[in-house]
């Protein structure tokens, strides 16, 4: 055990110092190309390529590496609380609410109103409010029960994707391509004022999510046994759908739905160092960072000068990697 | 060490348990028997201060059950759940050093919390899987883990849902053996059980449910007799003194 805390805070340690270098590395490459060693001297001095670094490249791999890591610790979270390795950020209904928000917007209102601001407002507030409902229907008596939970988090979800759907419907050819680029996730529209807007909902959010990782420990024996453990139960189970919906409604306002980050993640976490969350959470959001910031620079430098959605990028080397992972360790994890 | 005063405990209409009147001592190892859905578990949860009582007041050491907060009652009383599954790779003395969570507040467990989960392994001779992933276990090796995470627990009042479901003669002989020396060491503990014989050879005071309704109790010599079982259990008994001085009871074919 002690030994395999030590292996737990090598993980870690690994995972926090490769985040950086993913970060200059991703902030390098592109259209310009910048060495990564050379990004301080550039900034220093001000040479050739610093307006690129610092208005385009900057802001897109910051933002990029938030939406990561709250992605993936939302999803180690609901994990948890669902016990239950398949449980994914969207089962509570925040990012089916946030797409039927941002569809609602572009469809009914036009994309281009009230600035870059407007979208990603209708998408928050649509995704919060859909986790809201969620759970105000699950709740009886001041108790949540886990399963009504994940029952109207379903409801809600198809609830939620037919009129996604609706509004797919209804949507002429330009705001067809605007709604599918959206749902399909991307960090084009990555700017500074987004990443200020973002940033602190994800500090929030994410140390609101870590504080839980001990609690989440006994609510994996079971409900009540947690409760017999001391913890608190109704207390756990609210904080971490706050959290979540905070971070899952940020992360899809900023980039739109990115799959798989949040599934996937965390069971590499467990698979290399085991399944306390005081180590699988911090390790899920310094993976997701790392995970999302990777993909991003694929998704921009594969079709160059075109840009593939990143939300296709998770899906295509999420899904095999999923399936890989379910066939090469069924046994170990899911028995 | 714990009151209940007319504790009844109802689902909409139906009554799961009804006026119970018992006070448990300190050091004594009681014993809940009844047939399938007679209210031992629906007792045992009562007690824990999971589920709050429709009538009635249960008090811990004088003081009303629900106004302990969680975690302090957490250190007073452990609570061993029949059936259990958990999906993720914990090993068995991850398991096991989640008894110590009552008394983190949210710090690393020491090397000693570590000392004592290894101590409460070796006490169900669970040493050997230590480092096992618990989801492998077989469902014996798991009970014995669960018991040693309710002893890391350290409670003053142990709480046991048959405890000795799928376990063999030697690990349930071994299991109770432990909650008697726990008992002689002044910690009380009260068990829900099937098997009226370990009840017999182990209980100090046996509570003989029905429909959620006390029927006898009292030290299992007046409890395990023929009338009384025979008319809770609906078939006939046949009950006989064994060797070692306690009833010794099995059903009878032939109606006496």
């Amino acid at each position: 055990m002690f030994v395999s805390m030590q292996k737990r805070t090598k993980i870690l340690l690994t995972l926090i110092g490769l985040l950086p270098v993913s970060m200059c590395v991703a902030a390098g490459i592109g259209a310009y190309q910048i060495l990564p060693w050379r990004i301080p001297e550039i900034l220093f001095f001000r040479e050739n390529g610093f307006a690129v670094l610092v208005h385009v490249r900057f802001p897109r791999v910051v933002l990029s590496a938030a939406v990561g890591a709250m992605l993936a610790i939302s999803g180690a979270t609901l994990q948890g609380i669902f016990r239950n390795p398949l449980a994914d950020p969207g089962l509570i209904g925040v990012t089916a609410g946030a797409g039927l928000g941002a569809t609602l917007w572009i469809v009914l209102i036009g994309g281009g109103a009230l600035g870059v601001w407007g979208l990603p407002i209708a998408a928050f507030g649509c995704g919060v409010l859909v986790t809201i409902a969620v759970w105000k229907i699950a709740e009886e008596q001041g108790r949540v029960r886990t399963l009504t939970l994940l029952l109207a988090g379903i409801a809600l979800n198809s609830f939620a994707g037919a009129g996604i759907g609706l509004m797919t419907f209804l949507a002429d050819d330009e705001e067809l391509r605007s709604l599918t680029f959206w749902l399909l996730g991307g960090f084009g529209g990555a700017t500074w004022p987004v990443v200020f807007i973002t940033l602190p909902i994800a500090i929030i959010g994410l140390s609101v999510l870590l504080r839980q990782a001990a609690a989440l420990n006994a609510m994996s024996l079971g409900e009540s046994e947690a409760y017999h453990l001391g913890v608190s139960t109704e207390t756990l189970k609210r904080w971490s759908v706050f959290g979540v919906a905070l971070t899952v409604g940020a992360a899809v306002s900023a980039a739109g739905g990115i799959g798989f980050v949040g599934l996937v993640v965390p069971h590499l976490l467990r698979l290399l160092g085991g399944a306390d969350h005081r180590y699988v959470l911090p390790g899920s959001a310094v993976g997701g960072a790392i995970l999302l910031v990777s993909a991003d620079l694929f998704s921009r430098t594969v079709v160059a000068p075109a840009e593939l959605p990143v939300g296709i990028v998770t899906a295509l080397i999420g899904g095999p990697f999923f399936l890989w992972l379910l066939l090469r360790f069924k046994r170990e994890v899911f028995l | 060490m714990i009151e209940l005063e007319g504790v009844g405990y109802r689902i909409g209409k139906n009554w799961l348990v009804r006026d119970i009147n018992i006070t448990i001592e300190k050091g004594m190892l009681w014993g809940f028997v009844g047939p399938n859905g007679a209210g031992k578990s629906t007792l045992l949860r009562l007690i824990s201060g999971e589920l709050l009582p429709t009538t009635g007041e249960i008090r811990l050491l004088g003081t009303p059950i629900h106004s302990y907060a969680p975690q302090k009652l957490a250190r007073l009383r452990a609570y061993l759940q029949q059936k259990r599954d958990i999906n993720f790779p914990f090993t068995s003395l991850e398991i096991a050093l989640f008894g110590r969570h009552p008394y983190l507040n949210g710090t690393k467990e020491t090397t000693a919390d570590l000392l004592i989960a290894k101590e409460a392994l070796r006490q169900v001779e669970a040493q050997m899987f230590t480092e096992r992933l618990y989801p492998t276990l077989s469902g014996g090796e798991a009970s014995r883990v669960d018991v040693a995470r309710i002893l890391t627990q350290a409670p003053d009042l142990f709480l046991l849902d048959e405890p000795t479901n799928h376990l063999d003669p030697r690990h349930q002989v071994q299991i109770l053996n432990l909650c008697k020396t726990i008992c002689r060491h002044g910690k009380t503990a009260i068990t829900a059980i099937h098997d009226l014989n370990l009840a017999s050879m182990y209980a100090d005071h046996l509570l003989l449910l029905k429909n959620g309704v006390s029927v006898a109790c009292g030290p299992p010599k007046k409890v395990l007799t023929l009338g009384l079982l025979s008319e809770t259990y609906g078939i006939p008994f046949e009950v006989l003194p064994h060797p070692d001085g306690y009833p010794w009871v099995m059903p009878s074919l032939n109606p006496s």
